[in-house]
């Protein structure tokens, strides 16, 4: 169980009130009718997987319903930072150079919440 | 090597079972093989077998970097059947199905796959009319299969709560007779010790850790041991797949998520088939060694730790006790995690890449321990030829960007 700093609420909340709703950042093609199907088929579907650090979009399903974004260990599963809309996280990966298990160099004023 | 039999079991009885032969080799990684395969899974080992057996390749090499079988083929709940909802689907489930009734056999080891049938309920009215629609899709593609009201399915599993009082009253189910378990490892050391046998190298406690990929075509992989070499590899590593993808500069529709499952203590033999519930989203079944074997549904978000979340126990154990109240007091015994390979239909990736020579077995998801023989023959096939073999042909990695997909989520996918 972990538990998730909503941006909006300011709260610490329980996983179970949250909705993982994938990969976050994902840019609409500009002018959809223009992008070729391959184009197309990447937006849709094709998607990060990545071991390690992973920014992902959540919402807060039985808080105040708002959407924010989240940068996640999806190996240790620990929570490096939650931010708003439109807004860009702080947390870069060092990957590789730390071991193969993805760790993340923190950069500055993470707020962390941990399982 | 020696075949297994009763009078083998006599003779060995005599020395006390101190004679036993080694099940497969342990062999130093050769320089260069025809074809690698990626990922000692029982997909891997399958198609490993079915080179070497029904196409005459035989210079191969499996390449794992754990144990054999110790990914999500160890930590599956063994659920057999092919009542798919789509053509393309159900034939390539049905394939496997054909090759699982002749595996015991065929691979002189036995995986004690057990035809004692699965339920999928359905609890509310358009879950029955899926159920109806997707019966009679089998049935026009010869799959056995059988819609049962709620009195049926009381009659089949009478410690099942079919009343009407319940949260999610059972209103009926589909039925297909042929479908059932396998012994999950035994499966992995079959096709591992008859693979052996024709000469394939299972090269174990070795990770892939990169492509040689030279002018767009493949020329071998470097592994923790050292670069091995070969113009045809095959990766078949399950919820790795996007990690190895990556090697390759390729990006895939796969998301790797937790999936879980729990067996209890063992009990006295009281349900003698396979029930399942996508509407309240739990599984179950007994093993011969008595103990329930409870799977739940993914986790939501992306994950590679291989364990699951404490809200999806709850909502599984939920879903269990409403429908057999008779084990409110049963004690689960273990509860562990795999990672699944989920993409957006709920179908396999069977496919080419633009990397010449590297193809992809990925994307089974939460169901594809039962398509493991039939996966591994077809993909087998399509590593000899260099192309894909006609039942893999619709589950190119192409379809998401054509459209084509083949949408098995609403059917009958989610589950396994
Ligand atoms: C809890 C749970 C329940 C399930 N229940 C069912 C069910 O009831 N019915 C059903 O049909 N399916 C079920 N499944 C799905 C099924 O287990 C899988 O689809 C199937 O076992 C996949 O087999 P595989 O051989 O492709 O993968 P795996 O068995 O995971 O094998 C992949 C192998 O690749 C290796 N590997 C990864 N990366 C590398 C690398 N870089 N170098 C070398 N080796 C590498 C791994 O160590 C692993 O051994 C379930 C899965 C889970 C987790
Ligand atoms: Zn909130």
């Amino acid at each position: 169980m972990f538990y998730i700093h909503c941006p909006y609420c300011a709260e610490q909340r329980s996983e179970e009130e949250f909705h993982c709703m994938g990969q976050a950042h994902i840019q609409r093609p500009e002018n959809p009718e223009a992008a070729s199907d391959r184009e197309w088929g990447e937006y849709l579907f094709f998607r990060d997987n990545p071991r390690g650090l992973h920014q992902e979009m959540w919402v807060h399903a039985a808080g105040c319903r708002k959407f924010f974004n989240v940068a996640r260990n999806t190996v240790s599963y620990e929570i490096f930072e939650t931010y708003r809309m439109g807004e860009q996280t702080s947390v870069t990966a060092g990957t590789t150079a730390h071991g193969r298990e993805g760790q993340v160099e923190q950069v500055h004023k993470v707020r962390r919440v941990r399982a | 090597m020696e075949r297994y039999s009763v009078f083998g079991l006599i003779k060995h009885a005599l020395s006390y079972h101190e004679n036993w032969q080694k099940t497969w080799r342990s062999p130093t990684p050769k320089k260069e093989y025809d074809v690698i395969i990626i990922g000692g899974g029982g997909h891997g080992l399958a198609t490993a077998y079915y080179l070497a057996k029904n196409y005459g390749v035989t210079n191969v090499a499996v390449i794992e970097k754990g144990w054999l079988g110790g990914g999500n083929t160890a930590r599956n709940t063994t659920i057999v059947r092919s009542n798919y909802l789509w053509d393309e689907s159900a034939a390539l489930y049905e394939h496997s199905m054909k090759l699982w009734e002749g595996l015991s056999q065929d691979l002189n080891y036995n995986v004690m796959f057990s035809q004692r049938g699965v339920l999928n309920l359905g609890h509310t009215l358009q879950d029955m009319r899926d159920i109806q629609r997707r019966v009679n899709a089998n049935r026009l593609n010869g799959i056995d299969g059988e819609v049962l009201d709620a009195r049926q399915v009381a009659e089949r599993v009478p410690i099942m709560d079919c009343s009407r009082n319940t949260r999610y009253p059972v209103l009926g189910a589909s039925w297909q007779p042929r479908a059932g378990v396998a012994r999950h490892d035994a499966v992995a050391w079959g096709y591992a010790r008859s693979a052996d046998r024709l000469g394939v190298d299972l090269i174990q406690q070795t990770e892939v850790t990169g492509l040689n990929i030279h002018n767009g075509k493949i020329l071998g992989v470097h592994t923790s041991r050292g670069d091995i070499n070969a113009r045809t590899v095959g990766c078949v590593v399950a919820g790795n797949s996007g990690v190895v993808a990556g090697m390759a500069g390729i990006k895939l529709p796969i998301e790797s998520h937790p999936l879980q499952a729990f067996v209890s203590e063992p009990l006295k033999p009281i349900l003698d088939t396979v029930v399942m519930s996508n509407h309240v989203h739990g599984y179950i079944s007994q093993t011969d060694k008595g103990d329930l074997v409870v799977g739940a549904g993914i986790d939501g978000y992306n994950g590679y730790g291989q364990r699951g979340s404490y809200p999806t126990i709850e909502h599984t154990m939920q879903a269990i006790i409403e429908l057999f109240p008779i084990f409110s007091r049963v004690r689960m015994n273990r509860q562990w995690g795999g990672i699944v390979d989920t993409t957006p239909d709920a179908c396999p990736i069977l496919s080419a890449t633009p990397v010449e020579g590297l193809f992809f077995n990925c994307g089974w998801g939460t169901g594809g321990f039962k398509a493991t023989p039939g996966s591994g023959d077809v993909f087998a096939w399509t590593l000899a030829n260099g192309r894909p073999h006609a039942l893999a042909a619709p589950f190119s990695i192409d379809r998401f960007c054509t459209g084509s997909l083949i949408d098995e989520h609403g059917a009958a996918g989610v589950a396994h």
